[in-house]
């Protein structure tokens, strides 16, 4: 009988693979639901045994289905493996991606799993730890900070109860990469987590995953429960958001894990010292957590053999947006912005010549094509005034309105907003006023408050265009310097590149050909 | 079973678990369609809160809605791969339908296939104005 294999990852259901399964179920194949490699456009993609080996098929919808099996469709890409989206990458993380059942255990043993939890075992918690700072392996979340320095603050805290907390908020637009761990190798992360809570003395890990991925929370609670001889005594419990992005602040999810509203708290204390239910608590991201069994089974210094600058190791990169290759790329650090734009994803899928890359999500800086020579690395983006943040890039043609970006930036801060500093709650919704105002170029008369004879320094003359862009400048200095977090500290990256490189988009003169060069 | 039974095995279930308000709101929120005022109270009892904060926790989340929601509620995102690929086109000429909620979310993970949207735990991407259009109209 012929085995199709078929992801049942979001994204592939999103596609339609369930109705492409079950049609080639009524042909009388035996349907395999796997992983998803990550070449999205060719969702609902199907691998098929055939004389000549395995061979996919994509993108399918059910009427493909008889010419398939007849072998006369035009939509076969050849042997998966070696195409040539996949056949560039360096897949650690991802190395069973679109080949393994993610709730198999079986699939997972055979494939390595486990490993990087035995050998930590053996080695003892200090030489793990050891092996992870080895690697140069930095938090994926976005800050980029060392691992293993976080792991080594929480294992030489005091105290008998200790937390493994895993990011999987995964809120930033253009990101998935989390979303596809936990759909598609989740013991992969929980062995992950179960070397952690090793490594620092922890007994309890908590998951906590957005509300949106209702998939994802599925698959984890279903593979804890296969998992628990594995990872025993060490316990994995998966607890829910509730639609709140500045929930993905480590701070701001620990209040929401404890029952509380998710504000973000000063630090310090750090979370390492006093976090959850103000016990020592390792907070990681899902690809950080993910990272570790690879390097536990091949060695920190394989890992940290890969890499650019001090950014070591693979990074799984999100190509999203305007993008004719959208889907999961995971690469060493220093695969340049253009390569990843124009070779890998191969450019917009309107065909229109690219305008815009943002990178990072919400919060990152909008790149023009002048930008594409960057590596990716944590340090040349942010030294470019960006930041590299969860790896996600939306890609954007020659139709984008970069100062209707820029609003939405910032009215995106003030929807999600925790409410706790002044910059970011009230800045940001002065920032929408105050880019309505630009974008409809009316310039701005002083108002009743301003001409009241007491307001002695405020401005009684009319603002032009220029003032207006001045105080944008202002405002978002304000924020960048006066937020207590980054979702007020961040938003003005956004902002500020979209003025900066696409100034005639908010009424300004465009920048001139060498100033751009 | 009244609605009263109800929450009371909400509460039972979660009692003694760790920072339980979440969990116990999301399952009051899926029982009833929202968390009503005479739920916090109970809640707020059950746990030793204050009717204030667990009020506070309902507000900040924009999962929890203290109105019942009695119309199908259709999830579209309109963050920025989403508006890369056009979202707010669709979003501009869809027609409005007063027996199904149309609500704003940002990101549902799909961004490399968006348009997206969500109902209920059903997710569909590569929307265009007549797939968008169909999925209201197959709630209405
Ligand atoms: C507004 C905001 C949202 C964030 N969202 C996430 C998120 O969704 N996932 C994540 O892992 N980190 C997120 N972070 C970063 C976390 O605060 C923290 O740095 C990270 O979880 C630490 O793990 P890592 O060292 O493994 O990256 C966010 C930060 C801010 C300020
Ligand atoms: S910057 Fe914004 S989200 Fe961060 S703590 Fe301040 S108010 Fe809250
Ligand atoms: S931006 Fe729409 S699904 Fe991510």
């Amino acid at each position: 009988m012929t085995v199709v294999r078929i992801s049942d990852d979001a994204a592939a259901l999103a596609c339609g693979a369930n109705a492409v399964a079950a049609a080639f179920a009524k042909a009388g194949c035996t349907i395999e639901r796997v992983s998803s490699w990550g070449m999205h456009w060719l969702e609902p993609l199907a691998e098929i045994d055939g004389p000549n080996g395995r061979m996919g098929f994509g993108p399918l919808t059910p009427d493909d289905v008889a010419s398939v099996l007849a072998g006369t469709s035009g939509k076969a890409i050849g042997t998966i493996a070696e195409h040539p989206f996949i056949a560039r990458q360096q897949r650690f993380t991802f190395a069973r991606a679109g080949k393994t059942r993610p709730l198999s255990l079986e699939d997972y043993a055979a494939t390595g799993g486990w490993a990087g939890l035995k050998r930590a075992r053996e080695l003892g918690p200090e030489a793990t730890i050891a092996e992870v700072t080895q690697s140069g392996l930095r938090g994926r979340g976005g800050a980029g900070f060392p691992a293993g320095i976080k792991w080594t603050t929480v294992a030489k805290a005091a105290g008998p109860v200790k937390y493994i907390v895993c990011n999987a908020d995964e809120g930033d637009s253009a990101t998935f990469a989390d979303r596809m761990v936990m759909e598609g190798d989740p013991f992969m992360l929980i062995e992950g987590m179960a070397i952690a809570g090793h490594a620092v003395g922890a007994c309890k890990g908590y998951i906590y995953v957005r509300s949106e991925y209702p998939h994802a929370i599925a698959k984890l609670n279903a593979a804890i429960a296969l998992a628990v001889p594995h990872i025993a005594p060490f316990e994995v419990e998966v607890r829910v958001g509730a639609g709140a992005y500045v929930c993905g602040e480590e701070t701001s999810l620990l209040n929401s894990l404890e029952g509380k509203r998710g504000e973000v708290r000063a630090k310090p204390p750090l979370p390492a010292l006093e976090g959850l239910f103000g016990k020592p608590t390792v907070v990681n991201n899902v690809l950080t957590l993910a990272a570790v069994p690879w390097i536990m089974a091949n060695g920190g210094a394989a890992y940290a053999e890969v890499g650019f600058g001090r950014s070591r190791g693979t990074m799984p990169i999100q190509l999203a947006g305007n993008v004719k290759h959208g889907g999961l790329f995971e690469v060493g650090f220093g695969v340049t912005l253009g390569e990843l734009v124009n070779e890998i994803g191969g450019g917009t899928a309107s065909g229109r010549p690219v305008r815009a890359v943002q990178v990072g999500g919400p919060l990152g800086a909008y790149h023009p094509p002048a930008d594409f020579h960057l590596p990716f690395d944590y340090e040349a983006f942010a030294a470019a005034d960006g930041l590299i943040g969860h790896a996600g890039l939306t890609v954007f043609d020659e139709t984008a309105d970069m100062s209707a970006q820029a609003r939405f930036a910032m009215s995106f801060c003030a929807a999600e907003s925790c409410g706790k500093c002044t910059p970011c709650r009230i800045g940001s919704t002065r920032g929408v006023e105050l880019i309505d105002r630009i974008r409809a170029r009316t310039g701005r008369q002083a108002d009743k408050v301003e001409t009241l004879p007491q307001m002695h320094n405020a401005r009684k003359a009319p603002r032009t265009l220029g003032d207006e862009i001045e105080l944008l400048e202002d405002l978002c200095e304000t924020m960048k310097f006066g937020s207590l977090c980054a979702l007020g500290g961040f938003t003005p990256y956004p902002v500020l590149s979209a003025l900066k490189h696409w100034p005639e988009d908010f009424g300004m003169p465009a920048p001139s050909q060498e100033a751009a060069e | 079973m009244t609605d009263q039974d109800e929450l009371d095995g909400i509460l039972a279930a979660h009692a003694g678990r760790e920072g339980a308000l979440l969990p116990i709101l999301h399952d009051v929120q899926a029982a009833f369609g929202h968390v009503s005022e005479s739920a916090i109270r109970h809640i707020a009892q059950a746990l030793n809160l204050t009717r204030a904060e667990v009020h506070g926790v309902v507000s900040f989340y924009h999962d929890f809605h203290e109105e019942p929601e009695t119309r199908p509620v259709l999830k579209l995102c309109r963050a920025e791969s989403c508006q890369a690929r056009g979202v707010e086109a669709l979003a501009a000429a869809l027609p409005d339908n007063p027996r199904v909620k149309v609500e704003t979310v940002y990101c549902l993970g799909l961004c490399s296939v968006g348009p997206a949207a969500m109902i209920g735990h059903e997710v569909h991407a590569r929307l265009d104005a007549a797939r968008l259009g169909a999925l209201v109209e197959s709630l209405a």
